[in-house]
C-alpha cells in the first residue's frame, strides 16, 4: 500500500450521498442532504456559517453518523462509521485549523500518519522514499523542518501532500486558502484541478470566495439551513450569492447594507500616529521593525499582509499587551500609553483578532464582557465602586439585539457562544460609545459568513463616517481593497507601501505581500 | 583549605553526584514521558516514597533486592495508572489529582511501611569503581549502583524512542496537539494512561533506589521532595530525556555539596549547603520561568503551558 502512490493507476473515487438527514437535539442540522460527485470533478460546497456544510462533511468523514441516507461511494454503498474507516476507503480532509503536529517535522508527521506505520522507523530509507514520493507532486515542502517553523502555505500544501501521502483520492477541503495569500491560493488550487482534470483525485472543497468558485469549481452546491437550496454548473456569482442568504435574484443585499462613504474634510493632524514601534515576538526575534503610520480622523488606513509579518505584536503593541523597545503611539497629539484610563480619556477602541483569547474573559457573562469598558461609571455603577448588576445586564441585552448577537441569554459566559456572536459581542462594546476617536480592528470578519461580514464592515464604514481614525488589519486583500481609503502594507515587521486607494492596483499589492512572504 | 581536602571534596561531590542524582533521573524521566504525552503528574512525589517502602518490604520478605525494585516499579505503575485513569474523567484537573496522588502515595507508605522502620533488608549490590585509587574512603565514596547505569542507559533509550520509534512519535503527537492526535485515529486518552503508569513505574524505581542502596533503609522521611524537585528538573531540562540526566546530576551535585564539606570538617553553613537543591530549583524556575522560550519546547496539551 505504502508504494501505491508511485503507480500511475490511482483514481479518484466518485462519491454519492442520498438523502443525509442529522439531527442535533432539536436543532435539524441537514435535512435530506443529497450531493454528487463523479470521479475527476472538482466540486464546490457554498453555505453561510451553520447552514449545514461542516456537518455534511462529518457525516461523510465518519465523525458523525447520519440518521437517515447513505454513502454511495464509486457507485457502492460505503458505511462509513469514523474517520480511519473513510482514510481506509481513500477519503481525506484538510480542515480548516492544521492538523499536522507543529513539533514534528514534517517527514515524522507524514510517517506517523500512516496506518502501516512502523514500530521502529528507518530513518534513512523512509528519507529515500519520501524523497521519491515528492519527485512526482507538483509542489514541494521542506520535510526537515518542524512544521512549526514552516509558513502557512507550506503547512497548507504539506496537509494536501499528506492525504496525496496516504493515497487519500476523494478530497474534501474546509477552507483551504483561508490562511494563503491570494498567489498561493491559486497556484495551489491551480495543482489540484490540474490534477482533477487528469483523473487522479476528486475534490470537494468548502469556500466562502466566490472568485475561487469562479476560476476553479466544476459544480457547486449550495447548502441553506441544513438544505440543499441550489446545485449545478456555471451559476453567475450573484446567483449563488443570492441563494447562499435565502433570497430572490434582484435585491441586491450586500451593497444595500454598506452606508454611502461620505468624504471628510480631514484634519491636519493625524488622529493615530504610530512613530518608529519596535517589538520583539515571543522568541525574542524582532516582530516590528520600525512601524511608522499615520491615520487622519475619518480616514481607513487598511494594513495588508501576509499572516506572521507583525500585524499581531502591533494589535498587541498597541493595546498594551506587548511592551515597545522603541517608539511611540500618539494619539490626537499627546503620547499614549495603554491603560484602561488613556483608552478611555483617548476614546480608543480596538478589536484584535481571535476576541474570545484577546478581548473577553470566556468564563464571564456576555453582559460582562460588554461592559468592560464602562462597568464603573454612571450608569452602570454608583461612584465607580458600586456595580449595577441590573443596568449592566439590561444594557447588555440593549446591545445584544442592537448588534444582532444571537445567545441564550446576557448571563450564560461568552466561551458558549459561537465566533461570530463573540466577534459581534466584542464589536458592540467596542463600537456602542458615542464618541469613538480611533478604532483598531484585526481580521474582524476572519471566518464570517458573508452576511455577518458585509454588516461588520457596514460598522466599520458607519465609524469613520462619524469621524474616527480606523486602522484595518486583514489578511485578506479584498477586504482591505474594499473598505480603505489608504492602503499599507506591512511585510517582516516594516511598512513597505502606502498609498491613497484611487492609486492601488491589486497587482501591485499583490507584489508587496508576496515579496513579505520570499523571505 | 588543604589540596588534599580540595580533591577529597570534588570527589565526594561527583560520587554524591552520581548517588544522590539516580532517583531524580527515574522520576524525571518518569515525568518527562507522562508530560511529553499531554499530562503533569504531580504525584510522583507520592510515588518515589510508596516505591522506597515497597521496594524495601520486597527486598526484605523475598530476599533478593532485584524483586523488591520489581515491585517499586509495579507500585509505581499502579499509582500512575490510577492517575491517568482518574484524569480520563471529564472535567477533571490532572495538576489537582496530581498533588491528591502524591499525599495519597506518601500516606500509603507511612500506613503500610511502619512495621519496615526496624530492620535490615539485603541492599542493592554495588559496583566498586574506586578501588584502584587505593584509599579506601574514596573507594567507598565512588561505589556506583547499576541502577544509576541503567538509569543512564534509560535516559538515551527514551531519547531515541521519540524520534525512531511510532510509540515515540505517538506519544509526542498526543502531548502536542489531542485533535490532530485524534484525527490520526489515536486513542489520546489511552496513551496518556499509559505514558503515565510508565512514568510512575519509573518514579517507583527512583524510590528503591532510595531505600536499597542510598541512603539504603526505610523510613518515613526519606525523600526530601526529590519528586517534586525532579518535575522543576523536565522543564529545566525541556523536555528532553538527555537533558534530564544533565540537570539531575547537577541537582545531585548541589545536594551533595553539604555533607561533601562536612566530611572534610567544614560545618559551619551545613544547613545552608544542604539547601543548596532547593536554592537551585528556585533559581531555575526563576530563570527559565520568565523567560517565554522554555514554553516553546514545552508539549502544546500541557495544562501548566497552555
Amino acid at each position: 500500500m505504502r508504494e501505491a502512490f508511485t503507480t500511475s493507476a490511482a483514481k479518484g473515487a466518485a462519491l454519492e450521498a442520498i438523502g443525509l438527514s442529522k439531527r442535533f437535539g432539536a436543532f435539524q442540522a441537514l435535512d435530506r442532504v443529497s450531493l454528487k460527485v463523479p470521479a475527476g470533478e472538482f466540486h464546490a460546497l457554498l453555505g453561510e456559517n451553520g447552514a449545514g456544510k461542516s456537518t455534511l462533511v462529518k457525516c461523510l468523514m465518519g465523525f458523525h453518523r447520519a440518521d437517515e441516507g447513505e454513502v454511495l461511494l464509486d457507485g457502492r454503498e460505503a458505511r462509513i462509521r469514523n474517520p480511519r474507516e473513510a482514510q481506509a476507503l481513500g477519503l481525506g480532509m484538510v480542515y480548516q485549523h492544521f492538523t499536522l503536529v507543529p513539533s514534528l517535522t514534517g517527514a515524522e508527521n507524514l510517517v506517523i500518519a500512516r496506518r502501516d506505520a512502523p514500530a521502529v522507523i528507518d530513518w534513512t530509507a523512509e528519507r529515500r522514499r519520501l524523497g521519491a514520493f515528492l519527485e512526482r507532486m507538483p509542489f514541494r515542502v521542506p520535510l526537515d523542518r518542524e512544521v512549526g517553523a514552516l509558513s502557512a502555505g507550506e503547512r497548507q500544501k504539506l496537509e494536501i501532500l499528506k492525504l496525496l501521502y496516504l493515497d487519500q483520492r476523494f478530497m474534501i477541503l474546509d477552507e483551504p486558502t483561508s490562511v494563503l495569500t491570494p498567489a498561493e491560493a491559486d497556484e495551489m488550487l491551480g495543482h489540484l484541478k490540474a490534477m482533477a482534470e487528469r483523473g487522479e483525485i476528486t475534490v470537494l472543497m468548502i469556500t466562502h470566495k466566490f472568485r475561487e468558485v469562479m476560476a476553479f469549481a466544476d459544480a457547486v452546491t449550495i447548502l441553506r439551513h441544513g438544505r440543499v437550496v441550489g446545485a449545478g454548473r456555471g451559476l453567475t456569482t450573484r446567483e449563488m450569492a443570492m441563494m447562499m442568504v435565502g433570497e430572490s435574484p434582484g435585491t441586491d443585499r450586500g451593497k444595500a447594507a454598506q452606508p454611502p462613504r461620505r468624504e471628510k474634510p480631514r484634519s491636519h493632524e493625524p488622529s493615530l500616529e504610530l512613530a518608529g514601534l519596535f517589538a520583539e515576538d515571543e522568541d525574542g526575534r524582532p516582530a516590528l521593525r520600525g512601524v511608522s503610520l499615520k491615520v487622519g480622523a475619518g480616514e481607513i488606513v487598511g494594513l495588508a499582509g501576509i499572516s506572521g509579518n507583525g500585524q499581531n505584536a502591533l494589535v498587541e503593541a498597541c493595546c498594551g499587551q506587548r511592551p515597545l523597545l522603541a517608539g511611540q503611539i500618539f494619539v490626537n497629539g499627546h503620547d499614549f500609553m495603554p491603560t484602561r484610563r488613556s483608552f478611555d480619556e483617548a476614546g480608543m477602541f480596538v478589536v484584535p483578532e481571535e476576541p474570545l483569547r484577546n478581548a473577553a474573559v470566556s468564563g464571564m457573562s456576555v453582559a460582562d464582557n460588554i461592559a468592560f469598558r464602562r462597568f464603573d461609571k454612571p450608569p452602570l455603577s454608583w461612584r465607580g465602586w458600586w456595580l449595577d448588576l441590573r443596568a449592566i445586564g439590561a444594557t447588555g441585552r440593549e446591545l445584544m439585539a442592537r448588534f444582532r448577537v444571537a445567545g441564550p441569554s446576557p448571563d450564560a459566559p461568552i466561551g458558549t457562544l459561537s465566533g461570530g456572536n463573540v466577534q459581534r459581542a466584542v464589536l458592540a462594546r467596542e463600537l456602542s460609545s458615542e464618541r469613538i476617536s480611533v478604532l483598531i480592528v484585526a481580521n474582524p470578519c476572519f471566518g464570517l459568513d458573508f452576511a455577518s461580514a458585509a454588516e461588520i464592515r457596514a460598522r466599520i464604514v458607519a465609524a469613520r463616517n462619524d469621524g474616527a481614525a480606523v486602522l484595518l488589519i486583514s489578511e485578506d486583500l479584498d477586504e482591505v481593497l474594499e473598505l480603505a481609503d489608504t492602503v499599507a502594507v506591512i511585510a517582516r515587521g516594516r511598512i513597505t507601501y502606502k498609498a491613497p486607494i484611487a492609486e492601488v492596483d491589486r497587482g501591485t499589492v499583490g507584489i508587496r505581500l508576496a515579496d513579505g512572504a520570499e523571505e | 583549605m588543604t589540596g588534599a581536602d580540595l580533591f577529597t571534596v570534588l570527589v565526594a561531590i561527583v560520587a554524591g553526584a552520581i548517588r544522590v542524582s539516580t532517583p531524580f533521573l527515574f522520576v524525571s524521566l518518569g515525568e518527562c514521558l507522562t508530560e511529553k504525552s499531554g499530562r503533569v503528574n504531580l504525584g510522583l512525589e507520592g510515588t518515589l516514597v510508596l516505591g522506597a517502602m515497597v521496594a524495601f518490604a520486597g527486598s526484605y520478605h523475598s530476599g533478593n533486592p532485584w524483586l523488591g525494585v520489581a515491585a517499586a516499579a509495579a507500585a509505581g505503575f499502579v499509582l500512575g495508572a490510577l492517575h491517568g485513569a482518574i484524569c480520563r474523567l471529564p472535567r477533571v484537573n490532572d495538576v489537582a489529582i496530581g498533588i491528591a496522588m502524591m499525599s495519597f502515595g506518601t500516606g500509603l507508605a507511612v500506613f503500610l511501611g511502619k512495621p519496615y522502620i526496624q530492620p535490615t533488608a539485603p541492599r542493592l549490590p554495588s559496583l566498586p569503581i574506586g578501588d584502584w585509587l587505593g584509599m579506601p574512603s574514596l573507594a567507598l565514596a565512588l561505589d556506583l549502583s547499576p541502577l544509576f547505569l541503567v538509569g543512564v542507559a534509560l535516559a538515551f533509550l527514551l531519547d531515541w524512542a521519540f524520534r525512531n520509534t511510532r510509540a515515540g512519535l505517538v506519544v509526542r503527537v498526543t502531548g502536542d496537539d489531542a485533535a490532530a492526535a485524534r484525527a490520526l485515529g489515536i486513542a489520546v486518552d489511552r496513551v496518556r494512561l499509559v505514558a503515565t503508569a510508565l512514568g510512575g513505574a519509573s518514579a517507583g524505581v527512583g524510590g528503591a533506589f532510595l531505600s536499597l542502596f542510598y541512603p539504603g533503609s526505610w523510613n518515613e522521611g526519606l525523600s526530601s521532595g526529590q519528586g517534586l524537585m525532579a518535575v522543576a528538573l523536565v522543564i529545566f531540562a525541556r523536555w528532553q530525556p538527555r537533558r534530564c540526566l544533565v540537570a539531575s546530576l547537577l541537582f545531585g551535585a548541589a545536594g551533595a555539596l553539604g555533607p561533601a564539606l562536612q566530611s572534610i570538617g567544614v560545618t559551619t553553613g551545613y544547613y545552608f549547603f544542604n539547601a543548596a537543591p532547593y536554592v537551585l530549583t528556585l533559581l531555575v524556575m526563576a530563570g527559565t520561568g520568565s523567560a517565554r522560550r522554555a514554553a516553546r519546547h514545552a508539549p502544546g496539551e500541557l495544562s501548566i503551558t497552555r
